[in-house]
């Protein structure tokens, strides 16, 4: 098998795929809450997607990959037995909940992925797991199986009511938390909006929060500066200094002025592969 | 024998007006009858007092005098036998703090003999008649030592580890190789066909180079240190600084870094480019080294207005002469003694950016004069893109993936003058120990820790 080759794809919803990549060098020493950066081809851009599988045995990584942009887009042309340009990781840090024993993942869209395999290591290591997916519509529901055995309750929340219940993952924690539950950690994982919606509820309910932040990156080894936000007041880079941060603290209107810097390139690119 | 007293010969350049529509090289480089007129300059002095100033040592009286004498080959394989990148460095190098600022024809004799464009002229006719001066295959000694990083400082130690019979392997973190070489120095200063080349040359050695292995994250100096007989870290300067003000973090403030990656790098100059980059109006550039003039002469070929602000004077600004000449030919306006004090925004877009006027006070520890804001004198230009370009910090993912190698209160590197570490069979050199400075400080430090790799080897 080669460096970077597709091994396996599967489409999970009508613009999310997930793609297995033979990537022995990044496998060895990845843990959960890391990231790669990946290039499709010769001439492509170097984007970050957050690890959301991996076997070492294979020697493979799992991402899962929205179609929302240029590369996701080449990306999504690809098929099995094609060979990425580039595969570059594990970066970032990986994540530190072990000074929480009842928590709570949120993950909305394909912010789910990443928390599974979240969900796999703290419930087997015996931990109180509850997992809240929210999403659009039931199409855009992923992962639900994966969670079946490796959490305590899993609760479906859709924006239509589709699947399970109707509203946003806010609404489902609050009444959770409303219906005597308790946690000692929330880790939301999606779209900045969801993420700070989240953080203001936590907020709010004292619950202590971590979150995931995929800011944009070129290098993603802290070359350039790209991924900074803002975090208790100081500059920080989601490449080496996260991605997670403690989401109380993070200036999410800040981070989502910042993820629309190149709105207008990206619908003129889009353009151009859409034909 | 009297010696005539004629100037130094320039260096032939696009036109202003042209270049900053282009990408191309702004030097044109010598012609056969200028560089021989310009070798024909050098006096061959015995002491050779220009060699003291070049930090890899070529002999430089002795290449010289076989491009006199019409030996291009000679002259070629003089050069290459101390230094591995003699076209990037013909190039690059700030020749008038270095070897030409030692030539006795300095002051009085039409000024030092050219021998940064010599070294160019010289390097590019190898590069041109590559098949005439490759290195033969050396024999293999058995050693094998890791290189992390391919920048210039691990670029030379691997020519030289490689041409003693090392089997040397360089793992880049970036998916091509070459260092600051091809993300930061841009096209029109060093085309990356060049820096290929002479990459090439280094590769025809025996060197392996992997790319897309992040040393700290993917695989660990421990585990090299396990594989390989020594290990060198060449891992660069890192981390952009920032001014710390107000507005920083808007959608159009870069660092230099971040700009001149996305424009080297990744192409973005190009229409095509699947990488984008914002094309300011009106862009600011604040800072003064040669990084700030690249950021600077990049920004005014994509188009824009082009304003460079400084807190000291032209007299303090670190940035080649040469460099600081061409921008301002190129039309770049310099706002000297003037000090950015918030970036303003609208939408979560830059609109300006405030500064105070500067004046200079009394000589700080670097021996500058300090520049102190003068009360009262805030004023804003108008701008829709801010490039910092202030330095770097160390890049910390080494130093956190390995607590016991021994680094500085700035997080630099520490290591002997040959690049030893405080960890046994490990050593460093270049920006990673010594913060930003230049290729050929680098290189020399690639060249010192080589030595002392071979050196320490055969102690054991």
């Amino acid at each position: 098998m080669k460096n970077f080759e597709i091994v396996s794809k599967k489409r999970l919803a009508d613009n999310v795929c997930e793609y297995t990549v033979f990537a022995p060098l990044v496998v060895k020493h990845c843990k959960a809450g890391q990231f790669i950066i990946l290039r499709t081809d010769e001439d492509g851009e170097r984007v970050p997607f957050t690890i959301c599988d991996y076997s070492r045995d294979e020697g493979t990584v799992c991402i899962l990959v929205q179609e929302v942009g240029y590369t996701t887009l080449r990306l999504s042309r690809m098929s099995v037995g094609d060979v990425l340009a580039d595969f570059v990781g594990p970066l970032g840090n990986a994540t530190d909940l072990s000074e929480f024993s009842k928590i709570c993942l949120i993950g909305g869209g394909i912010g789910t992925a990443v928390i599974y395999p979240q969900a796999k290591q703290l419930f087997n290591e015996g931990k109180s797991v509850d997992v809240i997916i929210g999403a659009r519509n039931e199409s855009l529901i992923m992962y639900r199986d994966n969670f079946a055995s490796n959490c305590d309750d899993l609760y479906l929340i859709t924006d239509d009511g589709s699947s399970g219940k109707k509203g946003f993952v806010t609404d489902m924690l609050k009444e959770l938390v409303g219906g005597g539950k308790e946690y000692d950690c929330v880790f939301a994982v999606g779209p900045l909006p969801m993420m700070k919606a989240v953080c203001a509820l936590t907020k709010e309910l004292g619950i202590k929060t971590v979150v995931s932040m995929n800011s944009m990156m070129v290098d993603g080894t802290g070359m350039c500066g790209c991924c900074r936000l803002t975090v208790n007041g100081s500059t920080r880079y989601a490449c080496i200094d996260g991605p997670e941060f403690d989401g109380h603290a993070v200036d999410f209107d800040e981070a989502i002025l910042r993820s629309r810097t190149y709105r207008q390139q990206e619908q003129a690119h889009l353009c151009n592969i859409r034909g | 024998m009297a010696i005539e007293n004629n100037t130094r010969n320039a260096m032939p350049t696009q036109a202003a007006e042209d270049r900053i529509r282009n990408f191309e090289e702004v030097a044109l480089g010598y012609t056969p009858a200028l560089a021989q007129a310009e070798a024909q300059r050098c006096l061959n002095c015995k002491n050779a007092p220009c060699m003291t100033g070049c930090p890899v040592g070529v002999r430089i009286p002795d290449f010289i005098s076989k491009i006199k004498g019409g030996d291009m080959r000679g002259a070629a394989e003089t050069l290459k036998a101390d230094n591995n990148l003699p076209a990037i460095c013909g190039r690059v190098c700030p020749q008038e703090n270095q070897c030409e600022k030692y030539c006795v024809r300095k002051v009085k004799l039409g000024g030092s003999v050219a021998i940064g464009n010599l070294e160019r002229y010289t390097a590019d006719w190898a590069l041109a008649n590559q098949e005439e001066t490759n290195s033969v295959c050396v024999e293999r000694n058995g050693l094998r030592v890791a290189i992390v990083g391919s920048g210039p400082a691990s670029l030379s130690c691997a020519a030289d580890l490689a041409r003693a019979g090392v089997a040397v392997t360089v793992f880049e973190a970036l998916h091509k190789a070459g260092g600051v070489l091809v993300y930061g120095i841009p096209e029109f200063r060093l085309p990356k066909s060049l820096v290929a080349k002479e990459i090439e040359n280094v590769t025809a050695l025996g060197v392996k180079i992997i790319t897309d292995v992040v040393v700290g994250k993917t695989v660990f100096i421990d585990e090299l240190l396990e594989e390989y007989d020594a290990v060198f870290i060449g891992s660069g300067a890192g981390l952009p600084s920032f001014l710390k003000i107000k507005g920083e973090n808007l959608n159009g403030v870069y660092s230099a870094n971040e700009y001149l990656t996305r424009l080297n790098l990744m192409k973005a100059y190009k229409e095509d480019s699947a990488t984008p980059v914002l094309r300011g109006e009106k862009v600011v550039v604040v800072g003064a080294g040669n990084v700030a003039m690249d950021s600077a002469r990049t920004a005014i070929r994509l188009g824009a207005e082009v304003h460079l602000v400084y807190r000291r004077s032209r007299a303090e600004m670190p940035a080649r002469a040469e460099e600081i000449e061409h921008a301002e030919e190129e039309g770049i306006v310099f706002n000297l003694l003037v000090n950015p004090v918030e970036i303003l925004g609208k939408d979560g877009n830059v609109c300006g950016i405030r500064c105070v006027r500067m004046e200079l006070g009394e000589p700080d520890a670097s021996g500058r004069r300090s520049p102190i804001a003068v009360e009262g004198s805030e004023f804003d230009i108008d701008c829709d893109e801010v490039i910092v370009a202030l330095g770097t910090t160390p890049n910390p993912i080494i130093k956190n993936s390995m607590p016991s190698l021994a680094t500085t209160a700035k997080g630099t590197l520490c290591a002997d003058a040959n690049g030893r570490t405080n960890i046994e069979r490990l050593y460093t050199g270049g920006d990673a120990m010594t913060g930003a400075a230049t290729v050929i400080l680098a290189m020399g430090a690639g060249k010192r820790a080589a030595k002392a790799i071979l050196e320490d080897a055969c102690g054991r």
